[in-house]
């Protein structure tokens, strides 16, 4: 019988000798390398020489023709234009994931207080600003905001206040725009943290419970701790995407008005594609690259700890 | 706010009397918190909805209520779908989710698995940069890319969409691979060698099937990054023909100063109706793959 | 079927740790050998070199006469159960058997005709159409080894299958896995840290310790005749006691002196054995069921001695006795009617001809 199975598998490629074990490892590697050779090709010729492209395209003139260093950037730091961007990205960036995180956090204690089987459903209605993509829910945002027919200001005028000027002043459009982010986002971590809720073995609260901890101090000693990194991964993760957010800005406000509202990705827009000036735009966006490499690393480091405690 | 976060933790050991008209409260008080939420999360659905059954005529009233229908049609539906080029949006989009998605799931699921199972020079490292270049958002880029693109001829074309969408699916989807091939026990690629199993049988008998919840939740990750992209299809795609829906909606139904509300507001609720059904139908896939970032699968 | 071969096998990790230092052992065809011994004696590191699932850093391993060092496990002809199951939990229990041969491009009939085969000899035919999810540890146990039986490889490879059972099943599935090799008489090399069960499984046991073989017989050999201290130590349960000692000459024969001034004499026929430590320290080696209470004091070699015990331990047909000697942790086995309890001394017996007199220094026993 082995015989036969022997002779089932006529594979003469191994059957040819080989001198040692190295060479096993080595075909392995080479199985390894060709498999991963799609993910690397695809890493390097559209993330990493692109952003090797924008640096060198960041340090050019206006038409392409003129190597000038780092006039692109010394230019945007005197534009009065550039640091209200600035400005903006950071208060757009911080106080939207200030308020998901807040959101975020209430809505994942109220529902893992539920009973399991109206969870469900519950979770299911909110996490829908999350499912829609966001230049589509936007358009409904856009005309809840419409200056004439605002069905907001309709409510209003029904309780006699006064019409907002949604999208049409500073103040109310910068609000504006966080509105829309934070309804988009806090589902996200809504679900994030209900996730990690639900890893928090129930035991720790039946022990904490008999050690006579009551509900505040419960949140305070075991869920917070349980989910610190939870937190702090969603956190930086959030601040990068919406740091980088163009899909909000640019259909609601289009930076306006009086260049208002842009953040860096609007603003990199509207230079570079929109008034042709390639080199700037890509100057603008590169200011976003500090700031993001730092969340970036932190991100990953919070990812890595966690692995290794869930390990 | 504060009698709802409280809501979550009832001390257990209250005395008799107070315990359930205390845990009672807190259920009220977690009900009208979900209930406020709900509200502020189903506003723009929900008025998205009203107004794309609206005629003309009555979203030009003022003196109508914006809340509430008096008259539904199905008009703007119906000029949707008989004319314009909607239909063609609505292809084009298919056409790139469905490559990108597949590009995606073969590109990632084969790295994932030499990553997960096979230590080489520079596997870490790899591992590593797949993360970091899923951190890096799209919007660095995109103007170089309109360089490169322009460069490959491709400005103007939704195929160049194809080959950029990737970038946007693929770190993530290897990501999550990794985490749930990982969590295959070494002992199932020990006994498949046994049995005699090659690399891709294996992956192809073993790894995929066991993994087949992960895969999905890949899939859906990639379909509604795919289906929702924005910023590249906005500056790369400027003719009608050429367009996906996210831009194909506006371009087409706003001209200078006239806004076919209606138009607009139904052909959203269209497009967003994809990712909809998908999440409503593969919710626990749609979640998991979600909250695999932080947890790695 | 097959005879296994091992020459001097090494395997080595980066850094120079050695799990396993050189052994030699030759299996031979239809044999059930246990390779038995604590955790991280090299015993699991041995069989998945023999499996292929683990380079061999040097030696030689050859399976029916073929030296397979380079061969992929696919081609080794072996089967594998592994502590786990590692059942695929995507197919059906059938699927499962079948995939090993399905790889292997067997006639679709042949499949089904050696499946069903192994499933009867199994007791597992109503299971076919099951997952894995849906079977008991004891019935996925038994998948695990149908499919190694389907292959009909030269080699059964065991690792430490029944650790994951609870001990009723595991004692269920231990006669289970003696029937099936009667029945296929295939060649099997089995690992496990249990004693009981290497002793009750195999046709020679392997003893490992520190990756090297302490000793290798049947088991029953092992028992009687232990090489070393960590032989006599390891196999049998409780443990053999050792006790220092000395052998003193007098009186025209040898004796041997226990801590607390008691002597026993050497049975005259092992004289000749010892005689040559005469005067020096060694280990006296006993079990604890040749401790027993003072009983056939009449026979050859039993003497008598005193002790107190400080716990004992009914176990139903007999009583464990604990007490201290020099030190030295001793355990003897009586009859659950004498009259043993805590801190009452107790006459008890020592049956001489199972005595063991070791080297202290090398462990060796004489």
């Amino acid at each position: 019988m082995s015989d036969a199975t022997l002779s089932a598998v006529p594979r003469p490629h191994e059957a040819a000798p080989r001198s040692a074990l190295q060479r096993i490892a080595r075909r392995n590697s080479t199985i390894a390398f060709l498999l991963t050779l799609p993910l690397i090709l695809l890493i390097l010729g559209l993330v990493v020489y692109p952003f090797l492209y924008a640096i060198y395209l960041s340090m050019l003139n206006r038409r392409m023709t003129r190597f000038i260093g780092i006039e692109n950037f010394t230019f945007l730091l005197s534009r009065e234009t550039f640091w209200d961007v600035v400005f903006q990205s950071v208060l757009f960036a911080v106080s939207a994931v200030l308020l998901k995180a807040l959101i975020g956090f209430i809505l994942a204690h109220v529902l893992h207080a539920l009973p399991a089987k109206g969870q469900r459903k519950w979770r299911g209605m909110l996490l829908v600003p999350w499912v829609i993509p966001p230049a589509i829910s936007t358009l409904a945002w856009w005309w809840l905001f419409d200056p004439s027919y605002s069905a907001f200001n309709w409510a209003l005028a029904g309780i006699g206040a006064d019409p907002v000027p949604w999208l049409g002043a500073t103040g109310w459009a910068r609000f504006s725009v966080i509105l829309v982010n934070v309804w988009y986002g806090s589902p996200f971590f809504m679900i994030m943290y209900l996730a990690a809720l639900k890893s928090v073995p129930d035991q720790l609260y039946e022990a904490a419970s008999i050690d006579g901890a009551n509900g505040w101090q419960k949140l305070r000693h075991v869920t917070f701790p349980m989910m610190r990194n939870i937190i702090s991964i969603t956190v930086l993760f959030s601040l990068i995407v919406t740091f980088a957010n163009f899909d909000i800005v640019r259909i609601l406000t289009n930076g306006g008005p009086q260049d208002s509202t842009h953040v860096f990705a609007t603003y990199a827009f509207q230079v570079g594609i929109q008034s042709g000036d390639i080199p700037l735009g890509a100057s603008v966006s590169l200011f976003m690259f500090p700031l993001l490499a730092v969340f970036a690393v932190f991100t990953l480091r919070g990812v890595n700890k966690r692995t290794k405690e869930m390990a | 706010m504060s009698t709802t976060t409280a809501g979550g933790f009832v001390p257990a050991e209250m005395k008799h009397g107070s315990l359930r008209r205390e845990r009672r409260w807190a259920m009220i008080g977690a009900y009208v918190a979900l209930a406020v939420f709900v509200v502020f999360f189903m506003t723009p659905p929900f008025h998205m909805l009203v107004t794309s059954l609206k005629g003309s005529a009555e979203i030009a009233d003022l003196s109508g209520n914006p809340w509430l229908v008096s008259a539904p049609t199905l008009q703007n539906y119906w000029e949707l779908l008989t004319q314009g080029n909607y239909l063609l949006h609505f292809r084009n989009s298919i056409i790139v989710t469905t490559c990108t998605v597949l590009i995606s799931m073969v590109v990632s699921t084969l790295a994932a698995f030499a990553l997960a199972r096979m230590k080489f020079w520079g596997s870490a490292t790899l591992a590593t940069g797949v993360f970091l270049t899923y951190l890096v958002p799209e919007t660095l880029l995109f103007i170089p890319m309109f360089q490169i693109v322009g460069s490959l001829g491709l400005y103007n074309n939704m195929w160049a969409m194809v080959l950029i969408f990737p970038t946007l699916t693929v770190p993530f989807c290897t990501w999550i691979m990794i985490g749930y091939f990982a969590s295959i026990p070494k002992e199932l690629d020990e006994a498949a060698l046994i049995d005699g199993a090659g690399h891709l049988q294996m992956l192809w008998k073993i790894f995929i099937p066991v993994a087949l919840p992960g895969i999905l939740a890949a899939m859906i990750f990639a379909f509604t990054v795919s289906w929702a992209a924005f910023i590249y299809p906005i500056a790369f795609l400027v003719s009608s023909d050429q367009m996906v829906l996210t831009v194909g909606i506006v371009s087409d139904l706003i001209r200078a100063d006239t806004f076919q509300w209606g138009k607009i507001m139904a052909g959203a609720l269209m497009a967003a109706l994809p990712p909809l059904l998908v999440y409503a139908f593969l919710m626990d896939y749609y979640i998991a793959g979600l909250t695999a970032g932080a947890t790695k699968g | 079927m097959a005879q296994v071969t091992l020459r001097k096998v090494v395997k080595a990790y980066e850094g120079g740790v050695q799990a396993v230092k050189g052994i030699d052992l030759d299996i031979a065809d239809h044999e059930f050998v246990v390779l038995v011994g604590p955790s991280g004696c090299g015993k699991s590191t041995t069989l998945r070199m023999i499996a292929g699932l683990e380079e061999i850093s040097d030696g030689e391993i050859s399976i029916g006469g073929r030296l397979v060092n380079d061969v992929p496990p696919r081609d080794r002809d072996i089967a594998m159960v592994f502590q786990n199951y590692a059942l695929y939990p995507h197919m059906t229990v059938f699927d499962n058997m079948a995939f090993g041969l399905m790889l292997r491009k067997f006639p679709k009939e042949e499949i089904k005709r050696r499946v069903e085969n192994a499933a009867r000899i199994l007791d597992i035919t109503p299971l076919l159409q099951r997952k894995p999810k849906a079977l008991s540890g004891g019935q996925r146990q038994r998948v695990a080894m149908g499919r190694a039986i389907v292959r009909d490889p030269k080699v059964f490879l065991f690792d430490e299958p029944l650790s994951n059972l609870d001990a009723k099943l595991r004692v269920q599935m231990r006669t289970e896995i003696k029937k099936v090799h009667q029945t296929v008489r295939t060649t099997t090399i089995y690992v496990t840290h249990d004693q009981v069960e290497a002793m009750t499984l195999a046709d020679r046991v392997v003893v490992m310790h520190g990756g090297v073989i302490e000793q290798v017989g049947p088991p029953q050999e092992l028992y009687h005749n232990p090489k070393t201290r960590f032989v006599a130590g390891f196999i049998g349960s409780p443990a053999m006691n050792f006790i220092p000692a000395r052998l003193e000459n007098g009186a025209g024969a040898l004796r041997v002196h226990l801590p607390g001034d008691i002597v026993l004499p050497v049975p005259a026929e092992r004289t000749a054995r010892y005689s040559a430590l005469a005067g020096k320290e060694i280990l006296f080696g006993i079990r604890p069921e040749h401790l027993t209470e003072a009983k056939n004091l009449e026979r050859p070699n039993v003497a008598q001695m005193l002790a107190t015990p400080e716990v004992t331990e009914p176990m139903g047909m007999e009583t464990l006795v604990h007490f201290k000697m020099a030190g030295a942790e001793i355990c003897g086995r009586v009859d659950p009617t004498a009259p043993a309890a805590p801190g009452q001394p107790l006459p008890m017996a020592v049956d001489l001809n199972h005595m063991h007199v070791l080297e202290p220094q090398s462990g060796r026993v004489l």
